[in-house]
């Protein structure tokens, strides 16, 4: 019992362009609900991307290894002394990009002026360039050049709120490990820019060898950043080094170390098929109503090819494929649309006009929207199975009329 | 052997508390290649008998069969299995598809009975010629006056060559001359390749035509004669 298949695809056709009007307005709400779809998509993925490099910066890295106390008290008592043979070993596995041994340690900055609450990095500078500082970000100055570098970098927004320029003293004061105040002043050799003005004013940088005689802590560190090669997937270098670090240490990754950050992309996962159905819904509405009008003007014309003889699976596939065509196309235009509307923006889309919004949600100023061709997909399923499910029901009411009942129709 | 036989046929409708007879107790013996005409006022039940022969009504009681066929006793589906592979309609009201052309309208059944594309197209080519529809095979049914679309209805009626063609009021919409035309091309139809005609009629110029001229009654049978046919001789 196959179908005339070229008998209904002629009938889904013509009938389909026999109201152009009805058809173009549910064919446009379409397109534009599949271009909305996909558009928002990419739009959101870029600013999920976007808030996952600023936090990846913020961290910074992929993974890092702590002390397994530290996370918990981040105090000096709570450092890392020395890896074993081991894990040194992990750290040179090919898939690690970069890694830096840094101290972290809370501290007061003050200048003649004000002071604030900071966090003091001591780090080797050929280290944390591949990590947490990028020597693009220096607006004036120079970065740190050795471990015993005297010299201090601080972000631009610091320097502001602290009243001070570029060249100036500043007193950095925090706790050793025997809760002594320990203090040290530096000159402010480097400026740098970030992201967010959180990041420029809450992170300054100084030589890890200077930072240790301060805080009279030997040649220990407070944490290894380590950064791979790229963020969603980390690779098979994080258990091989979980296993080889002893039990004094832990190795968390980027996930486990800011929650905020792993549910914004647990979001993103969701949002991609939150947002079909919802304009799906909407479109729905549009589409049930159309292909219901389509069915009740044609009832007389569906009772005769029952009479005549044909099967109402016949007539459930004629007026579903009529609802195939129609999504089809839409789905066609509408992620055509889709693309040539982001292609021209994947350059970044300026945010600086609300900048300060962007800021409160951890976003850069710029934004690149990510055309992804799985959410391009997914949107276009969702559009056509639940599209074809909602041509369902008025096929499969005129596909059960009465055809003499039908065919009388007035 | 009876091509068609309908034994006490009965059909009410019920329409609010009111119930209205259809048919009532008809039985009829129709033979292979007859011509029969099936007359009364409006409002007889000449509709409903065709629809019950058809197999689109089911009666209340009664049987039907066509040849070996207990058409009272069959599924929805084998009915439409019947309609579709050996029978002809045409029917009162309304008979075409507004979106196909004459020529698709009458491939369409052709199609969906799984005829070969060439086949088809030569067969509609040559029954469209017959009917005298030559050179509008591509008119849409708003193309065509009453007449001609009737006669595509009739075409795509007779294009499989089914054992029974039902007309239900085919002239209905049709002037004299067009009448004539159409009875004419039934006759011929009937005489060259036996297909069993029954036609539903209030129309006394078609009764003219009939061999057998059956009169109904508020869903009785209250004549069934024979007559000499003066088909031809009507002047048009
Ligand atoms: N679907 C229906 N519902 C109610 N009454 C009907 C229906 N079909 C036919 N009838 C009634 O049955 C009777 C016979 O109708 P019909 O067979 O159409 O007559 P005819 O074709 O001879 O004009 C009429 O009284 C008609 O009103
Ligand atoms: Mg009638």
């Amino acid at each position: 019992m196959s179908l005339p298949l070229s008998a209904i695809t002629t009938l889904a056709w013509r009938n389909l362009w026999r109201n152009h009007r009805r058809t173009l307005i549910i064919l446009a709400a379409i397109v534009i609900g599949v271009w909305a779809m996909i558009f928002m998509n990419a739009m959101m993925r870029g600013m999920i991307d976007g808030m996952v490099d600023t936090g990846i910066t913020m961290l910074p890295g992929h993974a890092q290894v702590h002390h397994r106390d530290y996370l918990d008290d981040p105090s000096v008592v709570n450092s890392i002394a020395a890896l074993s043979p081991a894990a040194q070993q992990a750290l040179e596995n090919p898939d690690i990009e970069a890694w830096s041994a840094r101290v972290r340690v809370p501290a007061i900055i003050s200048s003649e002026r004000d002071n604030r609450g900071v966090i003091l990095l001591g780090v080797d500078p050929a280290q944390e360039l591949g990590v947490g500082f990028d020597s693009t970000d220096l607006l004036s100055g120079r970065f740190l050049e050795s471990v015993d570098d005297t010299g201090l970098v601080v972000g631009a927004s610091l320097l502001e709120k602290l009243e001070t320029v570029s060249g100036r003293r500043v007193v950095l004061m925090s706790q050793d490990p025997d809760n002594e105040v320990a203090e040290r002043g530096f000159r402010i050799v480097g400026v740098y820019e970030a992201d967010t003005d959180a990041q420029e004013e809450r992170f300054v940088y100084a030589g890890r060898a200077v930072v240790q005689a301060m805080l009279k802590m030997g040649p220990e560190v407070s944490e290894i950043a380590i950064v791979g090669n790229g963020y969603r997937d980390l690779g098979a270098w994080l258990p091989e080094l979980r296993a080889a670090l002893t039990a004094d240490y832990q190795v968390k990754d980027w996930r486990e170390l800011d929650g905020y950050l792993e549910m914004a992309v647990n979001i993103q996962d969701g949002f991609v098929v939150i947002l079909a159905v919802i304009i799906f819904v909407v479109l729905s509405f549009g589409l049930v109503n159309t292909m219901v009008m389509a069915v009740f003007e044609r009832i007389r014309e569906i009772g005769l090819m029952l009479a005549l003889g044909m099967r109402p699976a016949t007539i459930l596939s004629q007026i579903l494929l009529e609802g195939l065509i129609l999504l089809s196309i839409g789905l066609l235009l509408g992620n055509g649309l889709a693309v040539l509307s982001i292609l021209p923006l994947q350059s970044g889309i300026d945010l600086s006009g609300i900048a300060d919004a962007a800021e409160m949600a951890g976003m850069a100023t710029t934004l690149y929207p990510v055309l992804h061709i799985n959410d391009m997909l997914l949107s276009s399923v969702v559009v056509l199975v639940l599209g074809l499910l909602s041509t369902l029901l008025p096929a499969w009411r005129a596909s059960r009329f009465d055809p003499i009942t039908a065919l009388n129709k007035n | 052997m009876a091509s068609v036989s309908c034994k006490d046929l009965c059909k009410t409708f019920s329409q609010g508390d009111t119930t209205i007879t259809g048919l009532d107790k008809v039985s009829l013996e129709i033979e292979r290649g007859s011509f029969l005409c099936l007359s009364g006022p409006s409002g007889s039940g000449k509709t409903t008998l065709l629809n019950a022969i058809g197999g689109l009504d089911q009666p209340d009681s009664g049987s039907i069969s066509i040849g070996e066929l207990r058409v009272d006793q069959m599924s929805k589906t084998e009915l439409a299995e019947m309609r579709l592979h050996s029978i002809g309609f045409v029917f009162q009201a309304y008979n075409l598809i507004p979106v196909l052309s004459a020529l698709e309208n009458v491939e369409f059944v052709m199609q969906v009975q799984g005829v070969p594309a060439g086949q088809r197209r030569d067969k509609a080519m040559a029954i469209l010629a017959e009917v005298g529809l030559a050179g509008m095979e591509q008119r849409l049914p708003a193309q065509l006056s009453g007449g001609q679309q009737q006669r595509v209805a009739v075409a795509r009626a007779i294009v499989s060559e089914p054992a029974l063609v039902l007309a239900d009021e085919p002239t209905a919409n049709l002037d004299s001359k067009t009448s004539a035309q159409l009875m004419d091309l039934f006759i011929e139809l009937n005489q060259t390749r036996n297909i069993t005609f029954i036609i539903a009629t209030h129309d006394t110029r078609v009764m003219a035509y009939c061999r057998r001229l059956i009169r109904m009654v508020d869903g009785q049978i209250v004549g069934d004669d024979l007559q000499e046919p003066a088909a031809a001789a009507e002047p048009s």
